[in-house]
């Protein structure tokens, strides 16, 4: 699970200094999607980043799966990352002259593992995200829904504990975001693994088993959902 | 993560090509410029080559192959009698005029050789025997004569043969033979004929002995026969080596002395340095740009647990990889310039293989700067960014 005790983390120096986190303490369990949400500015992506061990905290203590982060030196920060975080970006970051399996295939290509396996596993997870069939395209060729289903696939293929995701629907319509949710929910949710989304898009607000609200840096909410359960629009488009 | 870079590079055609291009240029500026200055210095010591002679002995203030300060008759005796030498001849060489059979005048390296030893003939014919010098009135041309002494020189069948005869101030020589020589750095073509022969070819003047050519003892080096010659004639001696460190070698101490005296080395020089900054210029911009357009994504690589070492890798991959493309392609540019040029007997053109070695690892250091301007940029660049979108 990912324990964070009273975070701080501040930016600049002397009157233009911006306290962005105040004493944040929040906890995401496995097996669950905790969504934090909250207007612009709050401190969302500062926290996010934090817990995905890419930003160190000025205070306070982050444990991710055992690791305590504010301990680790920056190389053992950049191989946890590796080996415990599947990475969802609101820009998708796909690397636009590699191939969909390709793009899906680095964080197995990061952690050592040969060219010609990662490809095997890309492809296997591709298939769950109902990509199978357009390993070889490249990802211009793919809509935007389709790109951020390769990326959920880039997230999960080396099975990492932990799921970080930046509003993952903030480049796409309304019909492809919940589409993506929907998938996302099915693919990533898992017993041994914790999913953390930072959104303010209401519309995806019922995926989540846990809402934490930030306001002015602080978790001012923290909501549990008991039953979560896809929109409206999900189910009309099933059938 | 080798294939994950190149991928990268090559996928961005228009970059790739651009810093292709820009290491290209550099490569063939760099290259083609020091190699036809090489050449040209070569040329410098042609008569030193063509000769061939263990030995020079000059007037005291001789300083280079081209210059001529005319030593008197006697002088062939004293270097004689000099207990280091085994044998030394008179050497004629300096630069008339050839009347040609439709009346046109050419400009032609003239040597006399001694009769009777030929020591200081051309060292290989083509056609014709060098013994016929001892003919009354002959010559020896080089290649390039029979095509500069043509009254045609653009077409072959009227290129000077064996038994055509032209004019050296108003005094017939019949060509007895066609050697193999490297070219002048006047651009006129070698012709051999005997000391006496020159003399009469030549405007007499009071001394006319250009140089006496001689050979050391058995058991005793050039370097030491050479010396014994300064220490017992007061005249100048040098040996024939190839260009290096020597300074009494007669070619490094031409080639010196054009380097010191002519703006030759400053205007080949500054095409060399212009090539250089081109490359610099070029690569390093195109280069930055490229990282700056992968930021976003080799963030979310750094984001994703890539170490710096591995990204700073990746660049440096990429960066030798167009480094080795732009200079191989380079090479084979000038490679047929250099084609062109042995073709035409122009212009000069010679490479040792210094300057390719030195042209790649300049080169590659133009790459290594290039990707290490990216990496500095990308070790600045937060992993936490990649979420600022």
């Amino acid at each position: 699970m990912v324990d964070v005790r009273a975070v701080e983390k501040s930016f600049g120096d002397g009157p233009d200094r911006i306290h962005v986190l105040k004493q944040v303490a929040l906890q995401a369990h496995t097996g669950e999607i905790l969504m934090l949400v909250g207007p612009s500015g709050c401190g969302k992506t500062t926290l996010l980043s934090a817990i995905a061990g890419t930003l160190r905290v000025d205070a306070g203590s982050i444990e991710v799966f055992g690791n305590a982060l504010e301990t680790m030196s920056g190389g053992a920060l950049t191989r946890f990352r590796s080996t415990h975080i599947g990475f969802i970006f609101q820009q998708f970051n796909l690397i636009p002259t590699l191939t969909v399996a390709e793009n899906v295939g680095i964080p197995l290509l990061i952690q050592g593992v040969s060219a010609g396996r990662a490809l095997d596993r890309s492809r296997a997870i591709l298939d769950k995200v109902g990509l199978g069939a357009r390993w070889k395209e490249r990802p211009n060729k793919l809509s935007g829904g389709e790109q951020q289903r390769v990326a959920i696939a880039r997230a999960l293929v080396h099975e990492p504990p932990l799921v970080i995701c930046d509003e993952p629907t903030a480049a796409l319509d309304a019909r492809n975001g919940e589409i993506v949710l929907e998938l996302f929910r099915q693919v990533a949710r898992s017993p041994d693994r914790a999913v953390i989304i930072v959104t303010h898009d209401s519309r995806i607000f019922p995926y989540a088993d846990r809402i934490a609200r930030m306001d002015d840096g602080e978790i001012v909410e923290v909501r549990k959902q008991a039953h979560p359960q896809a929109p409206h629009f999900i189910h009309e488009h099933a059938h | 993560m080798i294939g994950l870079a190149l991928k990268m590079l090559f996928g961005d055609t228009a970059k790739y090509l651009m810093l292709v291009a820009g290491l290209f240029f550099a490569t063939f500026l760099i290259v083609q410029q020091a190699s036809v200055f090489c050449g040209l210095m070569r040329w410098t010591t042609a008569t030193v080559k063509n000769v061939g002679a263990p030995i020079y002995v000059v007037e005291e203030r001789v300083e280079q192959a081209n210059e001529t300060n005319p030593m008197r008759d006697t002088d062939v005796a004293r270097v004689r009698s000099v207990s280091a030498v085994r044998w030394a001849m008179p050497l004629y060489s300096g630069i008339q005029r050839v009347r040609l059979n439709d009346g046109s005048f050419k400009t032609v390296q003239l040597i006399g050789i001694d009769a009777a030893s030929l020591a200081g003939g051309p060292t290989q014919m083509l056609e014709g025997n060098l013994e016929d010098l001892r003919l009354p009135n002959t010559v020896v041309i080089d290649e390039l004569a029979t095509q500069r002494l043509s009254t045609d020189p653009k077409n072959p069948l009227k290129k000077i043969k064996v038994g055509d005869q032209f004019e050296i101030n108003d005094v017939e020589a019949r060509v007895v033979g066609i050697c193999k020589a490297m070219r002048s750095f006047t651009g006129g073509p070698y012709i051999w004929t005997t000391y006496e022969r020159a003399l009469q070819y030549t405007p007499s003047s009071r001394k006319m002995l250009s140089s006496v050519i001689a050979a050391p003892i058995d058991g005793m080096t050039t370097d030491e026969a050479a010396a014994e010659i300064e220490k017992t004639t007061g005249l100048r001696a040098y040996v024939n080596r190839d260009f290096g460190d020597n300074p009494k070698d007669f070619n490094t101490a031409t080639v010196w002395w054009y380097v010191k005296n002519t703006g030759i080395p400053i205007s080949f020089g500054t095409t060399v340095v212009i090539g250089f900054i081109v490359g610099v210029a070029i690569a390093c911009q195109t280069f930055y740009a490229f990282v700056l357009d992968n930021l976003k994504h080799l963030g979310a690589l750094k984001a994703m647990g890539m170490s710096n070492f591995r990204l700073s890798m990746m660049l440096i991959v990429q960066a030798l990889t167009v480094g080795i493309i732009g200079f191989g392609l380079g090479l084979l540019a000038t490679s047929g310039f250099a084609m062109g040029a042995i073709h035409n007997n122009q212009p000069p053109f010679y490479m040792p293989w210094q300057i390719p070695v030195v042209a790649f690892v300049v080169i590659q250091l133009i790459c290594m700067l290039a990707a290490l301007m990216g990496i500095i940029r990308l070790s600045l660049y937060e992993p936490a960014m990649v979420f600022r979108a």
